[in-house]
C-alpha cells in the first residue's frame, strides 16, 4: 500500500507548497509513489487520517493551535515545512510589539466584536513554529524550502532511511561553489552559521545570506557577533541581521532569565 | 418551508484560507458571506525599524506565487521614496521578471485549478489519465515561466537578485537569448492548450453584473511594471493618490481589508487589465482574445480565467521583443546600483 500524504497550510506566504507545484513533471512521478489524501490548494478532498501530514506555515491563533493538534493527532508522521513552521520566518518579527499594538498599526483602533479577541480571527495573535505547540518530527527548511531537497526527504522516508538535511554551515557549500567571501567585497553574511541545502544560492547572485534555515546545531554565535563587528556593524545592524528569519532564537533567548526567575 | 444552509470551511482550490457561509429560507437568502480566516501577519507593523535596503525581501513574502510583484512594488516605493534612479537595462529585466511571474501564476490558475471544472473532474492528479498529452503541455507552460524567474531572479519563488536601483547580479547575453528560442517554441504548445480550454469553454458560467475594474495602464504598453491608475468609472489617477482609490475598511468576518472605489467594489487582475488596455496587446494575444470572444468590457469574472491565458501570450509575445532589445543595446553585466 501506498502512504498516504496530506499537505497543510498555516500562516505563510504557500510558496513552500507551491515548490511541489515547481517539481514541474517529477510531481507526477511523486503522486504515483505516494497517495496524495488532502492537499487544499490543489485538490478538494479531505481526508481523516494519513501517515504523514507536510505543515507550511506558522501558528498564530487558538484556532490555528486547535487544528495543529488534530492534525497531529491523526499523522504518524509530522513534518515541518518551510521557515514558518520551522522557525516562525518573518511574521515571528512582529512578536517584538504586543499584539494590541500590531493590531492597531495594521487595522486601526481596535473595534469591539471586530478586530478585538472576542472575534476568533483576530484572538490573541502571536506567531510560533511547529514545535512549540506539538512535537514535530522532521523540518525542511528554508525561505522557500529546495524543491529538490523535498524530494530527497520524501524518498529517504518512503527508503526508511534518515533525511538528509544538512548540519553544517552555508559556508562550506560556498566555498565549494568558489564564490568571493562576501565580507571581503564590503557585504554582510550569515553564513557561518547558518544551516547549509541551499548550495549558498542567495552568496552566488550576490546577497548576504540571512540564515532562512534557521542555524546549525552548534552555532559559534559569539564568534559570528566579533566577525560582523570587526567588519563594522553596529550593534543595532547585528541584531538586524539575526533576526530576519530568525526571531524565535532571540525570543527564546530573552525567555531564559525569565525562566530562571520563576524557578528561582 | 425550506432552509438551505452552505458552510464551507477552507475552500479548496485557491491560495490563502477562506470559507463561504449561505443561509436561505423559503427562497429568500438571509446571509452571504465570504469569510477570509487567513492568521494576520502585520506586515505594516513588523517592517518598521528594518533596513531600507531589506524591505522588499520582508514584503515578497507576503505571497509566494506573486512575490516578484510583491518585491518590485517596494523596491519602486522605496526608489520613490529616496529618489533612487534605475537605468533602461533595469527597467526591461524588471520587466522581463513580472512576465515571468504573471505566466507562472497564470498558468498555474488556469491549467491546475481551473481546468479540472472545466474537464469535470476534482483536481489535476485524474486529469492525467485521459488528458495526458494536455497536463504534460501545462506543465511545459509551467516549467518556461519559472525557468525565465530563475534566469532573471536566481530562483523561482522569492527573487533574490533585484535590489533597491538595480540587480545584485545579470544574466549573460547568451543566456538570454538562448532562452529567447523557448519562449518561440512554447507558442505552438500555447496554442494547444488554448484550443483545449476553449473547447470546454461553455463550462465556465456566465455571471455579468456590471462592476468597476480598476489597474495600472500607461501610453507606452500594455501595463503591467510601471503606468497610471485607471478606472473603467472613474479614468485615471496619478499613483501618488492610491489610497484615495484604495479606500481600506474592514469587516468582521475577514483578517483581510476590504476596499472600495466608486462601487461598493471593485475587481483587480486580468480581466481589469483587459477591459482597460485590450487595444495594447500584442497581435496573437489579440487574436486568441478573439476566438474566446472575450472584448472590452466584460462584466464577466469567470472570463478572467480567460484573460489570463491572453495574458500569458501576451507576456510570451513581449519577452521576445524585450530579449532583442536588450540585446540590440549589449548587456552590461557588471552594472550595480
Amino acid at each position: 500500500m501506498k502512504p498516504t500524504v496530506a499537505f497543510f497550510d498555516f500562516s505563510s506566504c504557500e510558496g513552500c507548497q507551491l515548490q511541489i507545484a515547481n517539481l514541474e513533471e517529477t510531481v507526477l512521478d511523486v503522486a504515483d509513489k505516494v497517495n496524495i489524501v488532502e492537499f487544499r490548494e490543489v485538490m478538494k478532498e479531505h481526508a481523516e487520517a494519513y501517515d504523514i501530514a507536510i505543515v507550511e506555515g506558522s501558528i498564530c491563533r487558538p484556532m490555528d493551535e486547535e487544528r495543529l493538534r488534530k492534525i497531529r493527532k491523526n499523522a504518524t508522521i509530522l513534518i515541518a515545512l518551510g521557515a514558518c513552521a520551522h522557525l516562525g520566518s518573518v511574521q515571528r518579527l512582529g512578536n517584538q510589539w504586543t499584539a494590541e499594538e500590531n493590531k492597531e498599526e495594521v487595522y486601526g483602533k481596535t473595534i469591539p466584536e471586530v478586530t478585538d479577541d472576542s472575534n476568533p480571527f483576530f484572538e490573541q495573535p502571536r506567531h510560533r513554529s511547529l514545535d512549540e505547540i506539538v512535537p514535530v518530527d522532521l523540518v525542511i527548511p528554508g525561505c522557500p524550502i529546495d524543491r529538490n531537497e523535498f524530494v530527497k526527504v520524501l524518498v529517504a522516508l518512503l527508503q526508511g532511511k534518515k533525511p538528509p538535511i544538512p548540519d553544517y554551515p552555508v559556508c562550506v557549500e560556498c566555498k565549494k561553489r568558489e564564490n568571493v567571501c562576501l565580507f571581503t567585497i564590503g557585504k554582510f553574511c550569515m553564513g557561518p552559521v547558518a544551516r547549509a541545502g541551499c548550495n549558498a544560492i542567495c552568496p552566488t547572485y550576490g546577497l548576504g545570506c540571512e540564515a532562512c534555515r534557521g542555524y546549525v546545531s552548534h552555532p559559534h554565535e559569539k564568534a559570528q557577533t566579533d566577525v560582523l563587528k570587526k567588519y563594522g556593524l553596529s550593534t543595532e545592524e547585528i541584531m538586524n541581521r539575526k533576526t530576519m528569519y530568525t526571531y524565535k532564537y532571540v525570543e527564546k533567548q530573552q525567555e531564559k532569565p525569565r525562566e530562571k526567575e520563576v524557578k528561582a | 418551508m425550506s432552509t438551505v444552509s452552505v458552510n464551507v470551511e477552507h475552500l479548496t482550490r485557491v491560495e490563502g484560507h477562506g470559507n463561504i457561509v449561505l443561509n436561505a429560507k423559503d427562497g429568500t437568502v438571509e446571509k452571504v458571506e465570504w469569510q477570509v480566516s487567513e492568521a494576520p501577519r502585520f506586515f505594516e507593523s513588523f517592517v518598521r525599524g528594518r533596513p531600507w535596503d531589506e524591505l522588499s525581501f520582508l514584503t515578497s513574502r507576503i505571497c509566494g506565487i506573486c512575490s516578484i510583484g510583491h518585491s518590485l512594488t517596494s523596491l519602486k516605493a522605496t526608489e520613490a521614496a529616496m529618489q533612487i534612479p534605475i537605468s533602461d537595462q533595469t527597467g526591461m529585466l524588471r520587466r522581463l521578471a513580472l512576465h515571468a511571474e504573471n505566466m507562472q501564476s497564470h498558468i498555474l490558475h488556469v491549467g491546475y485549478l481551473v481546468a479540472p471544472d472545466m474537464f469535470r473532474v476534482g483536481s489535476v492528479f485524474p486529469l492525467v489519465p485521459d488528458h495526458k498529452d494536455l497536463v504534460l503541455k501545462i506543465v511545459k507552460m509551467h516549467r518556461l515561466a519559472n525557468e525565465l524567474s530563475t534566469l532573471v531572479c536566481g530562483r523561482t519563488t522569492h527573487p533574490i537578485t533585484m535590489i533597491p536601483g538595480g540587480f545584485s547580479w545579470i544574466p549573460s547575453q547568451r543566456a538570454l537569448l538562448e532562452y529567447q528560442q523557448h519562449l518561440r517554441d512554447i507558442i505552438p504548445v500555447c496554442e494547444d492548450v488554448g484550443q483545449a480550454l476553449l473547447d470546454n469553454c461553455h463550462m465556465l458560467p456566465d455571471f455579468s453584473r456590471e462592476t468597476e475594474y480598476i489597474g495600472l495602464t500607461s501610453d507606452e504598453e500594455y501595463a503591467l511594471y510601471d503606468g497610471v491608475i485607471a478606472s473603467t468609472d472613474t479614468g485615471t489617477h496619478p499613483v501618488e493618490e492610491y489610497e484615495s482609490v484604495a479606500n481600506e475598511f474592514i469587516v468582521p468576518q475577514s483578517t483581510a481589508k476590504y476596499t472600495k472605489h466608486h462601487r461598493d467594489s471593485y475587481m483587480v487582475g486580468a480581466l481589469a487589465r483587459f477591459n482597460l488596455n485590450s487595444d495594447q496587446l500584442h497581435p496573437l494575444a489579440m487574436q486568441w482574445a478573439l476566438k474566446f470572444q472575450l472584448k472590452p468590457l466584460c462584466y464577466n469574472p469567470f472570463m478572467n480565467s480567460i484573460a489570463q491565458v491572453v495574458e500569458y501570450i501576451h507576456s510570451v509575445e513581449d519577452g521576445i521583443l524585450l530579449i532583442d532589445k536588450l540585446v540590440e543595446q549589449g548587456i552590461n553585466r557588471d552594472e550595480r546600483p
